[in-house]
C-alpha cells in the first residue's frame, strides 16, 4: 500500500464497518439453523408431529428453547427482546408461506397441460377431458382481454376526473367523495354481478360480454381513483403556481401542465385496476357465465373468460380438466403478474420524476 | 403634520373565468359518478328485492329455510284452475351467522400473523431483501380468490383436516370444537384458514405502510433512552400505528365477509345454525348467492339480490368504519 511506502507522514484509514456480523459468526449462526433443522427433523420421525407444519412447530420451538436458555445469562429486557424476536420472525415466515406455496402449486401443476395451442384453440372440438394436448384457453383469455378493455375504456376516464376533482377542483365534496370512494372499494364482487344482472342483462335480456366488462368496472372504479389521486397529489404545488403565473386559467393548467406530468402514473392506475378484477370470477358468473367457442361480440351472447374457464374446468372434477384448470390459473398469474410489474415499473419512472421536480 | 396612509392590502379572490367553470362542472360531475353508482346499487338492489321483503319481513334475515317451488312447468295458470299455493320460503339467517363466523375466524389468525409480518419487514428484515420482501406482498394481494381456492381444496384441505382432528381431538369438551361426525373437510376453520391466507395480504401491506410512516426520531430516542428493539417497536410503533392497524383488520374483514369463490370451493352450506366450527357445515351469504344462482326461479332470484343487499349493508358498515378511521388518521396532504 502507498501508505506504507511514506510511512510515518500520513495514514490513511481504512474504512471499516464495526457493526458488521463478522464472517465467522454468520457460519456460526447458519450452522446452528441447520442443527435445529435436522433436530427438528428427527422430532417428526418421533413425535406425533408430522409433516411439513409439524416439522416447522418443532423448529420454532427449538429455537425459542435456545433463545431462552442463552437468554438466561441477560437481563429480562434482553430476553424479551430475542424471545419476540424468533416470534414475529415466525409469524412472518407463516404469513409468507400460503402465498409462496400457491405460486409453486400453481407452476408445478399448471405447466403439464401447457403447450402452443393452449393459448389459440378453444374447446368447441374437445370435452374437458380430452387429452391435454387438444383444446385450449384460447376463448377464454380473448373474452377476459375484451371485457377487461371494456371495464377500462368505462373507468378510466372516470376515475381521472375523480382524481382531478379530488387534487385541483377541491370542491365542496371533496371529503364526501374520497370516503365514497373508499367505501366503494369493499363493495363485494358478487354484489356488483348481481347489480348489473338486474340492470344490464335483464334489460338486455341476455348474459354478455358488455355486462361482464360493466360489472368489472364498478370493482375497478375505486382503484383507479385512488390510485390516480395518489399519483395526482405527488405533482408538487410549484408546477401549478408556474401554471398560474404563466397566465393560464386553471382549466389550462390541468389538462396541459399538470396532467401530461403524471402520464406514467395514470397508466399505473388503469393497470393496477386491470390487474385486480382480471381475476375476479363470482360477478362474471352472474353476468357473462361461459362458453366453449370465441366470442369476439360483447353484446352477443355468454363469453368465456379465464375465472370462469378455470372454475368450470376444475368443477368438472377429471384428471385433465384439473390440468386444464391448473394450466389456466398458471396463465391468469402470469397476466396479472404482467400488469403488476409493468405497473411497477411505470411508477417508479414517474415517481422519479416527481421527485426530481421537488428537488428542482 | 402629514399622515401616511397605508394602503388596505388588497383583497386576493379566485375568479374563475367561463371555460374553468365548465371544466370544474365537468369534473364534478365525473367525481359524482362513484356517488350516483352507489346510489344506483343500493336503489336497485332495495328496489328488486322489496318483493322477498315484503312477503318474508323480518323472518328472511332470522329465519334458516330456503326452499324453492319450481315454477309452474306449462308457464301461467290454466284458466280456471285454482291457483296453486307457493310454498317457496326464502330465509338466510344461518348464512349471515355463518358468514361472521367464518370472517370472524380468518381475522383471528390473520391479524397476528401480518402484525408479525408487518413488523419483520420493517424491523427486523435484512435490508437486501426488504425491497424483495415488499414487491411480494404486493404481488400476494393480486393473487385472484379463485386460485385461493383451488390451492385451498387441493392443497391445504389435507394439512387443515390433520388440524381440526387434532383440535377435536384434543378440545372437544369446548363446544365449539365438537362435531357430531368426524368429517372436517369443507368446514369453517378450514375454509376460515385460507381466508386468513386471503386476507393476510391485505392487512399486511396496510399495517407495513402506517408502521413505515412512524416517525425515526421517535425510534431513535427510544433506542437513545436504552430500549431494546422491542420496546421501541411496543412502545413507539404498537401504539403510533394502532388505528391504522385497526382500519386495515376492518378492510380484511370487508373482503373476508364478500369474498365469494374461494368459500363456495371451501365450504358445504348448509341451511341450519351451527356453531362447530370443525363441523363439515357452514353458511356464507356471498357464496350461498353464487351457489343458488345458476338454477334460480324469477322468486328465488329476487331472494338473491335481497341477501346481495343484507350483505352490501354489512361490508358497507365495516368499510365506512374503516375508512373514517383512516380519514381521521392520515395527515392531509
Amino acid at each position: 500500500m502507498s501508505t506504507v511506502a511514506n510511512a510515518g507522514q500520513l495514514t490513511t484509514a481504512e474504512p471499516r464497518r464495526p457493526w458488521a456480523v463478522s464472517r465467522s459468526k454468520r457460519l456460526l449462526g447458519f450452522g446452528r439453523m441447520l442443527t435445529f433443522a435436522v433436530a427438528a427433523f428427527v422430532a417428526t420421525i418421533l413425535t406425533p408431529l408430522a409433516n411439513f407444519d409439524g416439522w416447522a412447530v418443532a423448529f420454532l420451538l427449538i429455537n425459542l428453547a435456545w433463545v431462552i436458555g442463552i437468554a438466561s445469562k441477560l437481563g429480562a429486557k434482553e430476553r424479551r427482546d430475542a424471545v419476540l424476536r424468533v416470534v414475529i420472525t415466525s409469524l412472518a415466515v407463516l404469513a409468507f408461506v400460503p402465498w409462496l406455496s400457491i405460486l409453486v402449486t400453481v407452476i408445478l401443476k399448471g405447466y403439464r397441460a401447457v403447450y402452443p395451442g393452449y393459448f389459440i384453440s378453444d374447446m368447441r372440438t374437445s370435452t374437458p377431458d380430452d387429452e391435454l394436448n387438444i383444446g385450449g384457453a384460447g376463448h377464454a383469455i380473448v373474452g377476459s382481454l375484451i371485457m377487461v378493455a371494456i371495464a377500462t375504456v368505462v373507468t378510466l376516464p372516470l376515475g381521472i376526473l375523480t382524481g382531478i376533482y379530488l387534487t385541483e377542483v377541491r370542491g365542496r365534496l371533496t371529503f364526501l367523495v374520497r370516503f365514497i370512494v373508499q367505501s366503494m372499494a369493499g363493495v363485494p364482487s358478487v354484489v356488483a354481478g348481481l347489480f348489473i344482472f338486474a340492470t344490464v342483462v335483464k334489460s338486455m335480456g341476455q348474459y354478455s360480454g358488455l355486462a361482464g366488462g360493466l360489472a368489472l368496472a364498478v370493482l375497478m372504479l375505486p382503484t383507479v381513483s385512488r390510485t390516480a389521486e395518489e399519483v395526482l397529489k405527488l405533482v408538487p404545488d410549484d408546477i401549478r403556481s408556474a401554471g398560474y403565473a404563466l397566465g393560464a386559467r386553471q382549466w389550462r393548467t390541468a389538462l396541459l401542465v399538470v396532467l401530461p406530468t403524471v402520464r406514467a402514473g395514470l397508466s399505473t392506475a388503469a393497470i393496477l385496476g386491470v390487474a385486480r378484477v382480471i381475476g375476479e370470477t363470482a360477478p362474471l358468473l352472474l353476468t357473462s357465465l361461459n362458453t366453449n367457442g370465441f366470442v369476439w361480440n360483447p353484446i352477443g351472447g355468454t363469453v368465456a373468460s379465464l375465472p370462469t374457464y378455470i372454475f368450470a374446468m376444475f368443477m368438472y372434477g377429471t384428471e385433465y380438466s384439473n390440468a386444464r384448470a391448473w394450466t389456466g390459473s398458471l396463465v391468469l398469474l402470469a397476466l396479472v403478474f404482467f400488469f403488476f410489474i409493468i405497473a411497477r415499473r411505470l411508477g417508479n419512472k414517474s415517481a422519479l420524476k416527481a421527485n426530481a421536480n421537488r428537488r428542482k | 403634520m402629514t399622515i401616511v396612509e397605508t394602503p388596505e392590502p388588497r383583497q386576493m379572490m379566485v375568479v374563475y373565468s367561463r371555460a374553468d367553470r365548465i371544466f370544474r362542472r365537468i369534473v364534478t360531475g365525473g367525481a359524482l359518478t362513484s356517488l350516483l353508482l352507489l346510489g344506483f346499487i343500493t336503489a336497485f338492489l332495495v328496489m328488486r328485492s322489496a318483493e322477498t321483503f315484503r312477503q318474508f319481513g323480518l323472518d328472511f334475515i332470522t329465519g334458516s329455510e330456503w326452499f324453492s317451488a319450481g315454477e309452474d312447468p306449462l308457464g301461467g295458470a290454466v284458466e280456471g284452475a285454482v291457483e296453486e299455493v307457493d310454498e317457496s320460503v326464502f330465509s338466510i339467517g344461518p348464512m349471515i351467522v355463518g358468514s361472521l363466523v367464518v370472517a370472524l375466524i380468518a381475522m383471528l389468525i390473520a391479524l397476528p400473523l401480518s402484525i408479525g409480518g408487518a413488523l419483520y419487514i420493517e424491523f427486523y428484515a435484512p435490508r437486501s431483501i426488504y425491497r424483495v420482501l415488499v414487491s411480494l406482498l404486493d404481488l400476494a394481494a393480486a393473487i385472484p380468490s379463485l386460485i385461493f381456492g383451488l390451492w385451498g381444496i387441493q392443497v391445504f384441505t389435507a394439512i387443515g383436516v390433520r388440524w381440526a382432528t387434532l383440535l377435536n381431538d384434543r378440545l372437544s369438551f369446548i363446544p365449539i370444537f365438537s362435531v357430531e361426525f368426524e368429517n372436517f373437510g369443507r368446514s369453517p376453520f378450514v375454509a376460515g384458514c385460507v381466508l386468513a391466507a386471503l386476507v393476510v395480504p391485505i392487512t399486511t401491506s396496510v399495517s407495513r405502510e402506517v408502521y413505515s410512516r412512524t416517525p425515526r426520531d421517535l425510534i431513535d430516542t427510544c433506542f437513545a433512552l436504552g430500549g431494546s428493539k422491542w420496546g421501541a417497536i411496543r412502545s413507539v410503533v404498537m401504539p403510533y400505528g394502532k388505528s391504522g392497524v385497526i382500519a386495515g383488520a376492518m378492510l380484511g374483514l370487508g373482503r373476508a365477509l364478500g369474498e365469494t369463490v374461494a368459500i363456495y370451493l371451501m365450504l358445504n352450506l348448509v341451511f341450519r345454525y351451527s356453531f362447530e366450527i370443525l363441523d363439515s357445515a357452514g353458511g356464507n351469504v356471498a357464496s350461498m348467492i353464487a351457489l343458488k344462482f345458476g338454477e334460480a326461479t324469477d322468486k328465488e332470484i329476487s331472494a338473491l339480490i335481497a341477501s346481495g343487499l343484507v350483505l352490501f349493508i354489512i361490508t358497507l358498515i365495516v368499510n365506512m368504519i374503516a375508512s373514517s378511521i383512516v380519514a381521521r388518521t392520515t395527515p392531509r396532504a
